[in-house]
């Protein structure tokens, strides 16, 4: 007998986001699949422009016209909510889903104590009286590490430091009780220290509350530190996921072993840092089939059908990967066979 | 921010002093200063006493002196069209053009500031198009115009309010306000709508403009992210934050409408201080051109420092010393 | 020549131009008024100057449409048998040389002021924008008076007469400089500190060549904003000064005088003497704004 998945707290299916522009319609989100578990910690990691950030966007609802969602669904506790009405999602947000943005300075309006927007959130998604939000505000300033929270929560957004204003977003994020929060860049505009403290609250809340984060960013480092999984995207597309430590230590997809490649090891000793020639395409101008086939070093092996074809997510080892190189049907036509070659191996990109 | 008010003082009385030196020079080398201070049928002894009182045998930096202590006090000599000291007829025409002035600017805030807001809340709707255009048109329509095409429509063919004048009016010590009689309230309506146009399409653009650069902010994207009532976050953010450089440049305005009640005085031959200088410089009536520099100068300044504490009143950022930031990491 | 055509039709700023028929509507609007203006004197259907064609039997008429009109005199007559239309085409004329050479002065003066400023700095810098704060807390149309004002008293009434349309647009001039000042000394400032400019100077260019060369084409897209928008503010100042009387002379009436000179007549039902003078004022004060508002949404890199 088996036995039943927990139902993943947020799927994401075939997500398609596009921009009609002047010059044609461009898809900077192209069919992506996702899910998150509860009390998860998925990172989405890419170079700027990848769409991770539009991906999170459209998640909460919060894409900027004239973008818009082309194609696919977004499932919360298995209910549909990318076509909800503009006024029953916004019951959602802040409720079962948060958001904390990169800049903590412009995040927060410099004219209200942060105990009025503190307040006034949880006011706006809870039944409860003024008195009880605010007893409530103080627990959450004082859970996210902000001394005096009784004093401070009567101060002005410029009367905190860098580190101490996301601890301020954070807990805004969490006012409402929201079972995801989408975590744009949220230590990028940060001092390197004090990303440090941030991710590990972060890490506390979440097992603390059970809630599940998507956290988006270009950074490995935070990425390894705090993810549970990672996909990685490239041209609006995933092109890996899997287990964090897979993906990191035996990357499978050609674009991600580039990237780990060319992260500094201090316990490694290497003369050059791996590079992987050219760069990410421009939403007008994306190769046919594979988007990373131009800057693809194993396209030999696998023939012309990184060109023609467009890989889904294929297994690969112990993480899923988009690429041919994992295709189990045979079309390949590339000069080695790909079904002899060991896909566990130690991976050389060429320099 | 001590500091801060000091050194605003400072900067206006470095104004109010280029002013009066402009002023004086107005004064003392375009015309003849002996003649600007007497009645034309003064004799040849009379000129030489005021040329001794007046000091004009004196160096220039004690000549400047005495003209500032004299505008200080309000002493600018005699019209010399209308022979009268030129103190008095100010005294006189002033409460006409600040009433005039004060009811335009209420009207630019009451019409400009919702407007603002609507065409910033609906831009796609054919009603913002339509109200965008015409505040185009607003701009693009000279003060006077508005007030002869006014004029045509409601005292020419409709009848309905006076052309010209200010109806009757009563004296509150020595203001005369024509607010208290139904004349009076008939007479200022038109010449208001007429001040009042410019400022109204100022301010509805100045609201719009600011209100979409605020809805675009990260701290307006975060407000919607934790799912904010759309009233709490147009009205409750966007809206307070619109408001506080409006507010501001609304307040400068107030100079610019006290200058322009100039033409609209002019057309509805208001007795203003304004109708007052448009004379004076047709017939270049000195005294009077220099005094009204002054008095205008010491309005926009006075105007210009309230408005500078308006902005610490309004925005906390100014407002908390530097002492209370930081606390750790 | 063609590849600059073509340059030009493929390029954002006609792509929006097309896509605005308001803005189609208002350039050609305003390229007949400026047309009619500037041919005014083959053009116009009438001479209003030449006393021996006024026929003072013919003042007053009305509008050709009326029951009383006449058809030569299209848009009627004033008190002095002048026909409306022909005296507007003349109007329009003086207005558009006034205002166009007012902001051309302007921006000269600004130009220069603001390069000077932005890249000497220190003192001098300081002093023009000292100057040009206080200026700016003072509407245009107040200095504008000032020195229209100073003027007369100076030369006396005859000797103002003479030279009254070039102290007018010097006046109007100075009341508007600051705007271009302060723009370009902005970009100034941001050049300065580039590298090129200190390649420049190490090879040894002259520090004017560079500023030319270099900060002028960068600066150019705003300033031509400024300076669209500024004819229409500056033609709607020298219709108040005219209006007020202390504009332009009689002998040369611009739309203000036309305006000043038909309020006399609107009480006694000659309507036409001062609305359609002023009419043509907005017209042309409308069209040249709609022009400048869209060429600003058009060249703003924010809103692309």
């Amino acid at each position: 007998m088996t036995t039943p998945l927990p139902l993943p707290l947020l799927e994401v299916r075939n997500l398609r986001v596009q921009f009609p522009t002047r010059r044609g319609l461009l898809t900077a989100v192209d069919d992506i699949s996702l899910s998150i578990a509860p009390g998860e910690v998925l990172g989405v990691v890419g170079e700027s422009g990848a769409g991770k950030s539009l991906t999170g966007a459209a998640i909460i609802g919060l894409l900027e016209p004239p973008g818009r969602i082309a194609s696919g669904e977004i499932l919360l506790n298995g209910r549909r909510i990318d076509n909800l009405s503009p006024e029953e999602f916004r019951k959602i947000r802040g409720r079962e889903i948060g958001a904390i943005f990169q800049d903590p300075l412009t995040s927060l309006n410099p004219l209200y104590t942060i105990g009025r927007q503190i307040t006034e959130t949880i006011l706006t998604h809870l039944d409860v009286s003024p008195a009880e939000a605010k007893k409530r505000a103080i627990d959450l300033l004082n859970e996210v590490g902000i001394p005096a929270a009784d004093k401070r929560i009567d101060h002005y957004p410029h009367q905190f430091s860098g580190g101490m204003r996301q601890r301020v977003v954070i807990s805004l994020a969490l006012a409402a009780q929201p079972k995801l929060i989408i975590a744009d860049e949220p230590t990028t505009a940060l001092d390197v220290s004090i990303q440090a403290q941030i991710i590990t609250l972060l890490k506390k809340l979440c097992r603390e509350h059970g809630t599940s984060i998507m956290l988006v960013t270009h950074d490995m480092g935070v990425i390894a530190e705090t993810a549970d999984r990672v996909a990685v995207m490239y041209a609006g597309r995933i092109v890996e996921i899997g287990p964090v430590a897979e993906v990191i230590h035996n990357p499978q997809h050609p674009y991600t072993v580039g990237l780990m490649g060319a992260i500094p090891d201090l316990t490694k000793e290497v003369e050059r840092l791996t590079q992987i020639d050219g760069s990410m395409p421009r939403l007008n101008a994306i190769p046919s089939g594979c988007a990373f086939n131009p800057r693809c070093t194993r396209k030999v092996e696998v023939g012309s059908r990184c060109t023609t074809e467009r890989p889904g997510l294929l297994p690969a080892g112990k993480t899923q990967a988009a690429c041919w190189l994992y295709a189990n049907d045979g079309a390949n036509d590339g000069a080695n066979n790909p079904a002899n070659h060991n896909v566990n191996a130690p991976q050389t990109v060429a320099v | 921010m001590l500091a801060f008010i000091i050194r605003r003082l400072l900067q206006s009385i470095l104004v109010m002093l280029t002013v009066g030196f402009i002023a004086f020079s107005l004064f003392n080398f375009v015309g003849d200063p002996v003649s600007l201070m007497l009645p034309p049928e003064a004799t040849q002894a009379d000129r030489e006493d005021v040329r001794k009182a007046l000091g004009l045998d004196q160096p220039f930096y004690v000549q400047f002196g005495t003209f500032l202590v004299n505008a200080a006090q309000g002493n600018f000599g005699i019209s010399l069209r209308l022979g009268r000291p030129v103190s008095q007829l100010l005294v006189e025409r002033l409460p006409a053009t600040l009433e005039l002035a004060m009811t335009a600017a209420v009207f630019g805030l009451l019409v400009g500031i919702p407007m603002g807001v609507y065409t910033a809340l609906k831009r796609d709707k054919w009603t913002s198009k339509v109200l965008l255009t015409g505040s185009l048109v607003g701009v693009s329509l000279p003060n006077f115009l508005i007030g002869i095409f006014l004029i045509l429509i409601f005292a020419v063919w409709l009848g309905w309010l006076p052309s010209f004048g200010r109806g009757e009016t009563k004296m509150i010590g020595f203001w005369s306000t024509g607010f208290l009689t139904t004349e009076g309230l008939k007479a200022i309506i038109l010449p208001a709508i007429t001040l009042g146009f410019y400022p109204i399409t100022l301010i509805m653009r100045l609201v719009r403009a600011e209100m979409l650069e605020v809805l675009r902010t990260d701290y307006i994207k975060f407000a919607r992210a934790r799912g904010l009532t759309n009233n709490a976050v147009h009205f409750g953010h966007a809206l307070k934050n619109t408001l506080v450089p409006v507010i501001t440049i609304t307040g400068l305005q107030l100079g610019a409408i006290i200058a322009f009640a100039i033409i609209t005085e002019t057309v509805f031959q208001w007795p203003g201080m304004g109708l007052l200088f448009i004379q004076a410089v047709q017939f270049a009536d000195i005294p009077v051109m220099a005094a009204y520099l002054c008095l205008i100068g010491f309005i926009f300044v006075v105007v210009n420092l309230i408005v500078d504490l308006l902005y610490f009143a309004v925005d906390p950022r100014l407002r908390v010393e530097r002492s209370g930031a930081g606390g750790g990491h | 020549m063609n590849d600059t055509f073509k340059r030009m039709r493929e390029s954002d700023l006609w792509y929006s131009f097309k896509r605005h028929p308001l803005v189609i509507v208002a350039a050609a609007a305003a390229l007949i008024c400026i047309l009619g203006a500037l041919f005014a004197p083959w053009l116009a259907p009438h001479n209003p100057f030449d006393l021996k064609t006024l026929n003072l039997l013919d003042a007053f008429t009305p509008p050709a449409w009326t029951s009383a009109g006449k058809a030569q005199f299209f848009l009627g007559t004033d008190d002095q048998g002048r026909d409306i239309l022909s005296t507007i085409m003349h109007g329009s004329r003086v207005s558009l040389t006034v205002g166009i050479c007012a902001v051309a002065l302007s921006m000269v003066i600004g130009i220069t002021l603001g390069l000077l400023s932005g890249y000497l700095g220190g003192a001098l810098d300081s002093f023009i924008m000292r100057v040009a704060d206080v200026q700016l807390s003072f509407p245009a149309i107040l200095i504008a008076l000032l020195i229209d004002g100073v003027a007369r008293v100076v030369m006396g009434k005859d000797g103002h007469d003479d030279v009254a349309v070039y102290v007018l647009i010097f006046a109007i001039a100075a009341s508007g400089w600051v705007q271009y000042a302060r723009t370009v000394r902005g970009s100034t400032l941001v050049e300065r500190n580039k590298e090129y400019v200190q390649a420049a100077r190490v090879i040894g260019r002259k520090p004017l060549a560079i500023m030319f060369s270099h900060v002028l084409p960068n600066v150019m897209g705003p300033v031509l904003v400024l300076a669209t928008l500024h004819v229409g503010s500056a033609i709607i100042t020298e219709a108040t000064l005219s209006f007020l009387g202390v504009g332009v002379p009689p002998t040369q009436p611009s739309l203000g005088t036309l305006i000043r000179i038909g309020n006399d007549f609107l009480f006694s039902g000659e309507w036409w003497i001062t609305v359609f003078p002023g009419v043509m004022l907005v017209i042309l004060v409308l069209s040249i704004n709609i022009l400048g508002d869209w060429l600003r949404d058009a060249l703003n890199p924010k809103l692309r």
